[in-house]
């Protein structure tokens, strides 16, 4: 489905992504997990286009997408949630998820339609998936963090992809809207058949819906495997998951 | 709440306000004439302005260019070529919409401040042209022999003689105005126009629905321009002549605080805004030569009192007495 090859970023002399490969199963969650600045936001956005890599291919379904601005690659198939919050603030939450449908639905140069009859089933099916209905005419950027994460995973869905990239889903979340949030992810990963990638500083959300977990370490991958495998690997115990010492 | 709001909305305020505006000549003096024809092109300018101000989140310094190449090229069509008011007025408009896309095709390319200054310096550049280049602009002096076009079929209105050529212009571009205007509110609601405001909203965001940010917004940076295009094509016709101030950047940013004044965030702001500031100005001017100094004054309150501009304020206080009944 993806598979990231000998993935090499230097930013002035400082290596943050040092020949990384990794590949995402389809249909399967893989986690990349690891320290504050190990380069995991940094690896997402060498795949998603955001940064262009010093060296290494980024494959999706076999096609070198490596150096591809971002919007072209958003056609592919591919979709994207942000660590900071990244809805658009000033419109409703039913203006969010219909702009996504409108961009994806080709319609963007529509200068003579109405934006407010464009995609209603779609947006209000989405509402719907996602639990929005209630709030969705609310200005989305004056709503809760967690319910901002929802919109914005809207967001990435309205385009139906076939691979998600989810950079720390619930980072800033209470442990109430954590659980929440993950198990929606788990459904409507499954629900729609999609691989997911994601980030996450929550071990226990990691090791509950990863099939795969690969651990990044200044820049590099220390072990990669299932989770029992990489919870018991001494390296990862010693540099990360703090068990060394037992 | 959104019953009263969707009541509000469904008036066709196009439509209101144009037949209001149309009524003026048939009570009001030549004075007033004069002051709604300026009000109806300004609206006209300083709302294809807040196409980008307002809807795309980008701060034009230079809109007067097109503003000022509009009225050049409309101005001089009709009086060198003798081209027929209404073909000269919409080549004012494609001429202000093809120098929009040249220029606006780096200014894209920078953000913030720096699209800004790079707006001024491309408005300067068209100044400069319009100032030096004697031949064709008539440099400093402009070019004074605009014609007024005759407009017989509007002969038979019922107002004084006197005003009779003004009331007959002033309605001719209050059609056009509002026809302008028509146009940019549909594309402010229209699909393109709800991925402008995912670009101003959040420019990261809208790349990764697959948006080319770039692309959209130099398209709003051409609609723009051609709309400034048509109402410079106008003034200039208005004025009887073209002169290289239309394309100062004075004017720009009077378009800017006119926009501002009314409030960005509504599609009428910026017409409410050039209502206030002509008619003010009018009365201010009367009493006091200190214009400049009124205006400061008014803007420094407004700024602080209502930073969502006269309409903005006025929204917030509708909430409120709706919030108490």
């Amino acid at each position: 489905m993806l598979e990231v090859k000998n993935l090499r970023k230097s930013f002035s002399g400082f290596v943050a992504t040092n020949d990384v490969s990794l590949t995402a199963e389809k249909g399967k969650v893989t986690a990349v997990i690891g320290p504050n600045g190990a380069g995991k936001s940094t690896l997402f956005n060498l795949i998603t286009g955001h940064l262009v890599p010093d060296a290494g291919e980024v494959l999706l379904e076999g096609r070198d997408i490596t150096g591809i601005a971002p919007h072209r690659i958003c056609k592919m198939g591919m979709a994207r949630s942000f660590q900071r919050t990244n809805i658009f603030p000033n419109l409703t939450v039913y203006e969010n998820l219909q702009a996504a449908f409108i961009a994806y639905g080709g319609q963007s140069l529509n200068m003579f339609g109405v934006a407010r009859r464009q995609f209603r089933d779609k947006t209000e099916a989405m509402l719907e998936s996602l639990a929005l209905t209630d709030v969705a005419h609310m200005v989305a950027g004056e709503m809760s963090h967690g319910a901002q994460k929802q919109v914005e995973l809207g967001i990435a869905l309205a385009g139906d992809p076939t691979i998600l990239l989810l950079d720390e889903p619930t980072a800033g979340m209470s442990a109430q809207e954590t659980r929440e949030s993950i198990e929606l992810l788990d459904r409507i990963a499954k629900e729609r058949g999609l691989t997911l990638l994601f980030t996450e500083h929550d071990m226990d959300v990691v090791f509950s819906i990863s099939d795969k977990i690969a651990v990044l370490h200044q820049g590099r991958i220390i072990a990669t495997g299932k989770p029992e495998d990489v919870r018991l690997d001494a390296e990862v115990r010693r540099v990360y998951l703090g068990g060394g010492k037992h | 709440m959104s019953e009263r709001q969707s009541l509000l909305e469904r008036i066709p305020w196009t439509l209101v306000l144009t037949l209001l505006a149309a009524t003026v000549p048939f009570f009001a003096s030549r004075y007033y004439i004069d002051l709604a024809t300026y009000i109806a092109i300004f609206a006209l300018f300083a709302t294809s302005l807040n196409l980008l101000l307002g809807t795309t989140g980008l701060v034009p310094f230079g809109h007067a260019a097109y503003f000022g190449i509009g009225a050049y090229v409309c101005g001089l069509l009709m009086g060198e070529l003798q081209v027929p008011f209404l073909l000269a007025f919409v080549l004012g408009g494609l001429g202000g919409a093809l120098f929009a896309a040249i220029f606006g095709f780096f200014c894209v390319r920078l953000t913030k401040v720096y699209f800004s200054m790079l707006t001024l310096a491309c408005a300067q550049i068209v100044w400069a042209i319009c100032f030096k280049w004697n031949e064709v602009t008539g440099g400093e002096q402009g070019y004074p022999r605009v014609p007024m076009p005759d407009i017989p079929f509007l002969d038979w209105l019922p107002v004084h003689p006197r005003s009779l050529q003004m009331a007959k212009f002033y309605l001719v571009a209050l059609a056009l105005c509002a026809i302008g205007i028509y146009l940019l509110r549909r594309i402010t609601l229209s699909p393109f126009g709800r991925i402008l405001n995912s670009i101003r909203d959040n420019a990261e965001r809208a790349q990764f629905i697959g948006i080319d940010v770039r692309r959209y917004q130099l398209y709003a940076f051409i609609i723009a321009g051609g709309f400034a295009g048509l109402a410079g094509g106008l003034f200039g016709v208005y004025k009887r002549g073209v002169f290289p101030d239309y394309a100062y950047w004075t004017k720009g940013a009077e378009v800017l605080i006119m926009s501002i004044l009314g409030g960005i965030n509504h599609f009428w702001g910026p017409t409410i805004g050039a209502a206030v500031l002509i008619l003010l100005n009018g009365a201010v001017v009367s009493y006091t030569e200190y214009w400049p100094f009124v205006l400061g004054v008014i803007l420094l309150v407004l700024l602080f009192a209502f930073p969502g501009g006269l309409l903005g304020g006025l929204e917030t206080l509708w909430r409120r007495v709706k919030g108490r009944g």
